[in-house]
């Protein structure tokens, strides 16, 4: 599903975030992206979700040549993912539901059908009661789990997660790795970029270790 | 298609929202967007009054046959026919004996035509084209002159020339500003989206990172742009309305002293409606501008 091949990412300036990184991750796998910081994680989640393009090297997603996509298609590539960043962007100007609706209104969801499918995504992370509360109104937890609604909404094939936990409470963190395995055991392929010890620890998938931007 | 109306539906729905989340800015930009089309679109309003009052002006648009004094009846009737064939035109014969008794009538004239042996006036036609631009009125003067038993045609042509270049003169100053008002309509659009796509830098950076074409990120910008000019258009036709209900007593009272009467036309619904899609594109422009700038910085 997804395989990258000696793949390099040079920033402008000449560090190199990445140097020759070959992985392989099998349909419905769950891999941790584990290292230290600026170890390359974060850049190897935003090179799997186009966000950023390699340097070189290959990398292919469900037989897409990422490297060598046309800047036209990048969005609709985009979509195949549930993206879930470590500062959550959630939009502060509008309510939690709406938040959740915003892929499917990229796609072009009609507005009842939408709501239906924001709602349920809600319920599976136990927001919907506030469904109507503005982000801002959110525990830490609870903006996590709002973030990871607004990932699945679309049901994408693979969801990637930069450092979800951190900056959590034991107990957020928990929920949120019960919700990761919860989306695992339905067959969604999970990459997370994370230096938590206790999910390092406890994770029953596969770990990439990076330092320095290289596989260890 | 659902998608995509689906899509355009919600766009639409949003630039509604944001238009009407500043209702103050809205009305200072809606002022702004609408006095820029008020000027040039007034100056045509005005120039077809002008043009109006120029085909209504008497004498302006008639051509006076005159024929030979020894035109016998069946040369009128010649001509008359010949007048008959010829399309878009109106036309009165004024026979010699009318037109005496016409020149008896004036106070200036009467004691000189009293001294007059026999009646020097010939046989005439007055032609009323319905074309009135200078250049048609020569090429039928020049056709009726070369009939035969026609002594002579006449249109008073200079003024005709002189009025229908003020015209031509007022129409490219009218156009001038609407190119400089036109411009002025997209700069403002052009601000008013660029501080839009600030305010919304946060979920456009989002929306892109999880799958939003561009298109799908231009579409509100190009709703609200093109909103504001129909809008904007709406407010141009407002206040030229108000300024012909201000103008049209003292017009009438100027026609008065002249001895005629004058009624201000005000624009139709067909030049309201090209108004404001005038408007309408001018901001979908400025948009389109703004935004293609704007967003080379997400990128």
């Amino acid at each position: 599903m997804i395989v990258a091949n000696s793949l390099t990412k040079r920033y402008p300036g000449g560090f190199e975030a990445l140097s020759g990184v070959s992985f392989q991750i099998g349909a419905g796998e769950m891999v941790l992206i584990t290292g230290h910081s600026g170890a390359g994680k974060t850049t190897l989640v935003k090179l799997i979700a186009s966000i950023e393009r390699p340097t070189s090297g290959s990398l292919v997603v469900n037989g897409q040549n990422l490297s060598a996509l046309r800047r036209s298609a990048i969005p609709y590539v985009r979509r195949h993912f549930g993206m879930i960043f470590q500062d959550q962007k959630l939009l502060f100007d509008r309510s939690a539901l709406d938040n959740v609706m915003l892929p499917l209104q990229i796609v072009g969801l009609p507005h009842r059908e939408a709501v239906r499918r924001a709602q349920a995504a809600l319920d599976k992370v136990g927001l919907l009661a506030r469904e109507k509360a503005n982000p801002i109104a959110l525990s830490g937890g609870e903006q996590q789990r709002l973030a990871i609604a607004r990932a699945v909404v679309n049901r994408p094939t693979v969801l990637l997660a930069d450092e979800p936990t951190a900056n959590l409470d034991s107990a957020s963190a928990q929920d949120i790795r019960t919700l990761f395995a919860d989306f695992h055991r339905v067959g969604v392929t999970i990459v997370v970029a994370t230096h938590d010890q206790s999910w390092i620890q406890h994770c029953q998938g596969n770990a990439l270790r990076l330092d320095h931007g290289r596989v260890v | 298609m659902r998608r995509w109306l689906s899509q355009h539906r919600a766009a639409l729905a949003l630039s509604v929202r944001r238009l009407l989340a500043a209702p103050f800015n809205t009305l200072l930009s809606l002022l702004a967007i609408g006095i820029a089309l008020t000027l040039p679109a007034f100056g045509y309003v005005v120039l077809d009054n002008l043009r109006e009052l120029g085909r209504s002006a008497s004498g302006v648009q008639e051509i006076s046959v005159f024929m030979e004094v020894g035109a016998a009846r069946k040369d009128i009737a010649e001509i008359e026919s010949r007048l008959q064939t010829l399309p878009g035109i109106r036309f009165t014969f004024v026979p010699r004996d009318e037109a005496l008794k016409r020149l008896q009538k004036s106070e200036e004239m009467a004691e000189i035509v009293a001294s007059l042996p026999r009646n020097p006036l010939p046989d005439a036609f007055i032609v009323e084209p319905a074309d009135a631009s200078p250049e048609a009125l020569d090429v039928l003067r020049q056709e009726l002159a070369s009939w035969p038993k026609v002594a002579h045609a006449q249109l008073d042509s200079a003024w005709v020339k002189r009025f229908d270049a003020f015209l031509r003169l007022g129409k490219l100053t009218v156009l001038m500003l609407a190119g400089l008002f036109g411009a002025g309509l997209v700069a403002v659009t052009f601000n008013t989206i660029r501080l839009q796509v600030l305010a919304q830098a946060a979920e456009i950076e989002v929306a892109r990172m999880i799958g939003a074409t561009d298109s799908f990120i231009r579409r509100p910008f190009h709703y609200f742009g093109a909103l504001q000019g129909v809008l904007g258009g709406l407010v141009a036709s407002g206040l030229i309305f108000a300024a012909l209900h201000l103008l049209a007593g003292p017009v009438g009272e100027l026609a008065a002293l002249y001895g005629g009467s004058f009624v201000l036309h005000a624009p139709g619904v067909r030049e309201i409606a090209a108004l404001c899609a005038a408007g309408g594109i001018l901001g979908w422009l400025g948009a389109q501008l703004s935004v293609s700038l704007s967003l080379r910085r997400f990128d």
